[in-house]
């Protein structure tokens, strides 16, 4: 056993786990964060994705103690308050979800994306972006209409900031 | 419409919860001392269980139990069943053996359970399944249909001989014989539809919870029919009665018919839960999916189409043999002869229809319903035969269809199916009209200049949904009704709450739903809810499949919709002391027609429930339900047309283009109904150019993780064009037929058609990856 000490959505944690843990089982199980699922077991599907220090990871694919002093971000922390994420209206607006379960590693990858291009985005760079992260149900094509409003929207609420 | 009526974009209500991590699938769930099971699984195709030594693993630190198929079977626990009867040509019903939900003698496909492992920790439950020591005898094995139905081949249950379950056939053969002895042209064509993993992206899973003191079982689970879930583990798998068994589908991770089945892994949860006392929980990880999720498709067929000088089709002659696997699963035999064969006639005039469907066990993972199932398999065949007619009649693919198109409702065709109604050249004309057919040879020749090989694709696809008229299919052979039922309850403050059996694992019922309820009372849906999923709360429902959800579930809504306004008219008719008959229904107001008189619905809804001052004699209270059982199966219909480029020095198709014209008559949402179509056709576009769950020679999955069955992934695909035409199916008081299905039915053969157009060779199998179509275009 092992005590990770982690920033989780702005809040300092320490959490007792087994060293073989893994970050998304320290996030689901320990701090019942159930927004970040697991889809695979081969870090090919994204559901697990989550923010490490503003940066996209797969929390299935590392340890929990690999996170220790570091800053995660989940689904549950994005938006503020009551007002959603430019990403998160804008999976909402365009129908970019079904049954909601890759959504929210969808949703931590396309803002990473957004934030690494600069919010110069189009269609085939989204698509090819997106590689990382399966959605079985939307067929990607209301998933890739998000990601470019929502980076017209993350532009704009940048400007206001 | 309003607002939010019929008609109406409304972005969905059950969003809100997901885009912020709020979603509850079962997986989120903890119960108070939950364990955790982890099975232990067959690495063989087919081998006797001689010994299965558990005591190192009991040792173990946190280990509560070891379970065994041995142990299942002596508690009673009844073997999964199949709930459709097939009979065969000679009268003989379907030949099945047994299938124990553990396995305490004989494995038959690789990933069946053996044991279980219970413990403190999904960790440790792990670490102990390390520790079980099974003792496997291994028996050849036999994976491919071909290889099954050979003299000699290995045999998979002594009660099904030949590994054939059964031998069905459908249509009338003298008549089509003969059609076949006046033809001017004969057209022949042999394809395979791959096997599919259906991949939902949740994970199967499962809690149960027994409480010894009240005898009653809890189950979580991913079902898309949490009712026929308990109807079956209570009267099949002596699990529980029914009054004893609480089922409960949260939130769930997508379906597509996958989780429709009650598999194995929930009947030893709960016959483990009440063993140990404590609740168990088992979360599926994908390697599991891909070895115990029931799979699509898998059909080899050799079929052959009759034509007239004039081009117009005089007989049709199929033989299939569909891939079972090892067991049959639960509505598996009604995919390749109910859902497949019935739909033969396609969109065509098709005076004589014989087919013959083969049923073979083979050493691999079950195989059933997957979306579409068995129509995508029919639709495929037939659109794939129309594209190679027209090739060797040399006429236009789009005109061929044309010239044989049914155009005159209703429709009887040979093969059971009665269409009701449709509008098949309008479809053809909105699809050829938005990928501008007229315009391809142009942008052939262009291709071909820059050394690409340019191909258009035609596929008119026809479905029967709404499924189903309980009588028809009785007769048929299920061994259940495919009604739906509904409740409306307004509380005593006006607000609206819906149950349905209808269940929502992303179909966006809790807004179509509500919409209808809007349109009919004027009141915004965030004053209505949709109850779905728990048998505790729904009295009883059939579940979500075979686009069946608004044809059937909320026809069934409207039916309870329309009893409650009645009543409700006749309270706000006395309050109003007007006549019942002159009460209309306006943004939430009960109005006398042609006055300024009106009363508020939660006024309505309050005299109700004070029933202080109600018409003589009636009951307080608003209430009312309805099961609605559907007259006739709907015919959703359309046609898909995708234009791809192939470079012919790696293989690789890319798409130009890719337009639908779908006629799912009305629609409640359009947003939801072309997000259905988008998923759909990226199903079908994945069985064409990526997807097949392969198996070697003994048995042995090769595919069975992402990183080895391609999956469609965002940049595999296009974004796509849609449109609607619209013919309202007279089936139903809504005009709907269900769009759910349709994309997944309709695209592989759009894809494949394309793709062999571009290259000019006419024999190409799914899935056509680079290194396949780079073979095809450079065989000799």
């Amino acid at each position: 056993m092992s005590t990770v000490k982690l920033t989780v959505n702005g809040k300092a944690v320490a959490v007792d786990v087994e060293d073989r843990t893994l970050l998304v089982q320290l996030l689901r199980d320990h701090l019942n964060l159930t927004g970040t699922h697991v889809g695979c077991d081969t870090s090919q599907c994204g559901a697990c994705v989550v923010h490490m220090d503003g940066k996209a990871v797969k929390s299935c694919t590392m340890l929990a103690g690999q996170a220790d002093g570091a800053s995660i971000t989940t689904i549950e922390g994005i938006a503020k308050g009551d007002e959603l994420h430019p990403m998160q209206a804008a999976f909402r607006d365009n129908h970019g979800l079904q049954c909601g379960y890759c959504t929210p590693g969808m949703i931590m990858s396309a803002i990473d994306i957004v934030h690494r291009y600069g919010g110069q985005l189009d269609e085939a760079t989204v698509r090819a972006e997106l590689e990382g992260n399966i959605c079985r149900c939307t067929g990607y094509h209301n998933i890739v209409k998000a990601v470019l409003d929502a980076a017209g929207r993350m532009k704009v609420s940048q400007a206001a900031e | 419409m309003g607002v939010e009526g019929i008609g109406a974009r409304v972005v969905r209500k059950e969003d809100k919860r997901f885009i912020t991590g709020k979603g509850r699938y079962v997986d989120d769930i903890k119960l108070m001392g939950m364990t955790h099971a982890h099975f232990i699984r067959s690495p063989h195709a087919h081998a006797k269980v001689k010994k299965i030594d558990s005591s190192a693993a009991l040792k173990m630190p946190g280990v509560v139990a070891v379970l065994t198929g041995q142990q299942i079977v002596d508690d009673k626990v009844g073997n999964l069943i199949c709930g459709w009867a097939i009979t065969s040509k000679d009268g003989s019903p379907m030949k099945m053996g047994a299938w124990p939900a553990m396995a305490p003698e004989t494995v038959r496909f690789v990933g069946q359970a053996v044991a279980v492992v219970i413990a403190e920790s999904k960790n440790l439950a792990r670490d102990a399944a390390e520790a079980v020591v099974v003792d496997y005898e291994e028996l050849p094995a036999v994976a491919d249909v071909h290889a099954a139905i050979k003299s000699g081949a290995p045999q998979l249950h002594p009660e099904a001989p030949g590994n054939q379950v059964y031998d069905w056939v459908i249509g009338d053969e003298g008549a089509t014989d003969a059609a076949f002895a006046k033809a001017a042209n004969v057209v022949k064509l042999d394809v395979t539809n791959n096997r599919l993993a259906p991949n939902a992206m949740e994970p199967r899973a499962a809690i149960a919870d027994y409480d010894a003191a009240e005898e009653h079982f809890t189950l979580y689970t991913t079902s898309q029919n949490p009712h026929v879930a308990r109807l079956v583990l209570s009267a099949f798998y002596n699990i529980a009665p029914e009054h004893k068994l609480r089922v409960i589908a949260p939130d769930v991770g997508g379906g597509f018919g996958s989780k429709i089945f009650i598999y194995p892994e929930e009947m030893v949860a709960l016959w483990a839960s009440k063993k140990v006392g404590r609740p168990v929980k088992w979360t599926g990880d994908r390697t599991e999916a891909f070895l115990t999720d029931a799979h699509g498709r898998d059909h080899v067929t050799h079929a052959e189409m009759a034509f007239d000088a004039n081009n117009k089709i005089t007989g049709f002659k199929v033989k299939t043999y569909a891939n079972f696997g090892a067991y049959m699963s639960l509505f598996s035999s009604s995919v390749p002869t109910y859902l497949y064969a019935t739909l033969l006639s396609g969109q065509y005039n098709i005076p004589a229809i014989h087919a013959e469907v083969i049923g073979v066990y083979t050493n691999t993972t079950p195989v059933d319903a997957y979306r579409g199932a068995g129509r995508p398999e029919a639709s495929y065949l037939i659109e794939r035969l129309m594209e190679t007619a027209a090739r060797q009649l040399k006429v236009d693919p789009a005109e061929l269809r044309r010239t044989n198109f049914i155009t005159q409702f209703p429709h009887q065709t040979p093969v059971i199916m009665a269409y009701d109604t449709g509008d098949f050249n309008a479809s053809l004309d909105a699809a050829m009209k938005a990928i501008d057919y007229a315009g391809f040879p142009a942008r052939k020749a262009q291709a071909k200049s820059q050394g690409k090989l340019r191909g258009i694709g035609v596929s008119c696809y026809i479905e029967a949904c709404g499924i189903a008229p309980s009588k028809a299919v009785g007769s048929l052979g299920a061994g259940v009704g495919l009604w739906e039922s509904a409740e409306v309850r307004v509380n005593p403050v006006g607000t609206i709450e819906i149950l349905t059996g209808s269940h929502s694992h992303g179909q966006g019922h809790e807004t179509t739903f509500c919409q209808l309820v809007a349109e009919r009372l004027g009141v915004p849906v965030s004053q209505v809810s949709i109850v779905h999923g728990d048998t505790d709360k729904v009295q009883f429902g059939m579940g979500t499949y075979g686009s069946r959800s608004a044809a059937v579930g909320l026809t069934a809504i409207l039916k309870a919709m329309e009893k409650m306004e009645s009543k409700a008219k006749k309270i706000a008719a006395h309050a109003l002391e007007a006549s019942e008959a002159d009460i209309v229904i306006e943004n939430g107001e009960f109005k006398v027609t042609g006055t300024d008189k009106a009363i508020a619905l939660p006024m309505v809804a309050l005299a109700a429930y004070t029933a202080h001052n109600l018409p003589d004699g009636m009951e307080p209270g608003l209430k009312e339900s309805a099961f609605y059982d559907p007259t006739n199966f709907t015919f959703p219909a359309g046609t898909y047309i995708c234009e791809v480029e192939v470079d012919p020095g790696t293989g690789k198709t890319s798409f130009v283009n890719f337009v639908a014209a779908d006629d799912f008559g009305r629609l409640i949402n359009p947003m939801i109904v072309e997000g259905q179509v988008h998923g759909g056709l990226v199903q079908g576009i994945g069985q064409a150019l990526l997807e097949h769950a392969i198996y070697d020679a003994n048995g042995q999955p090769v595919t069975a993780s992402f990183m080895d069955y391609a999956m469609p992934r965002a940049d595999d695909v296009p974004s796509f064009n849609l449109s609607h035409t619209t013919t309202l199916c007279p089936g139903n008081p809504l005009g709907i037929k269900g769009c759910g299905e349709a994309g997944a039915i309709g695209a592989s053969a759009a894809v494949i058609n394309a793709i062999t157009d571009a290259i000019g060779k006419n024999n190409l199998e799914m899935p056509a990856t680079p290194d396949r179509v780079w073979r095809t275009i450079h065989a000799a």
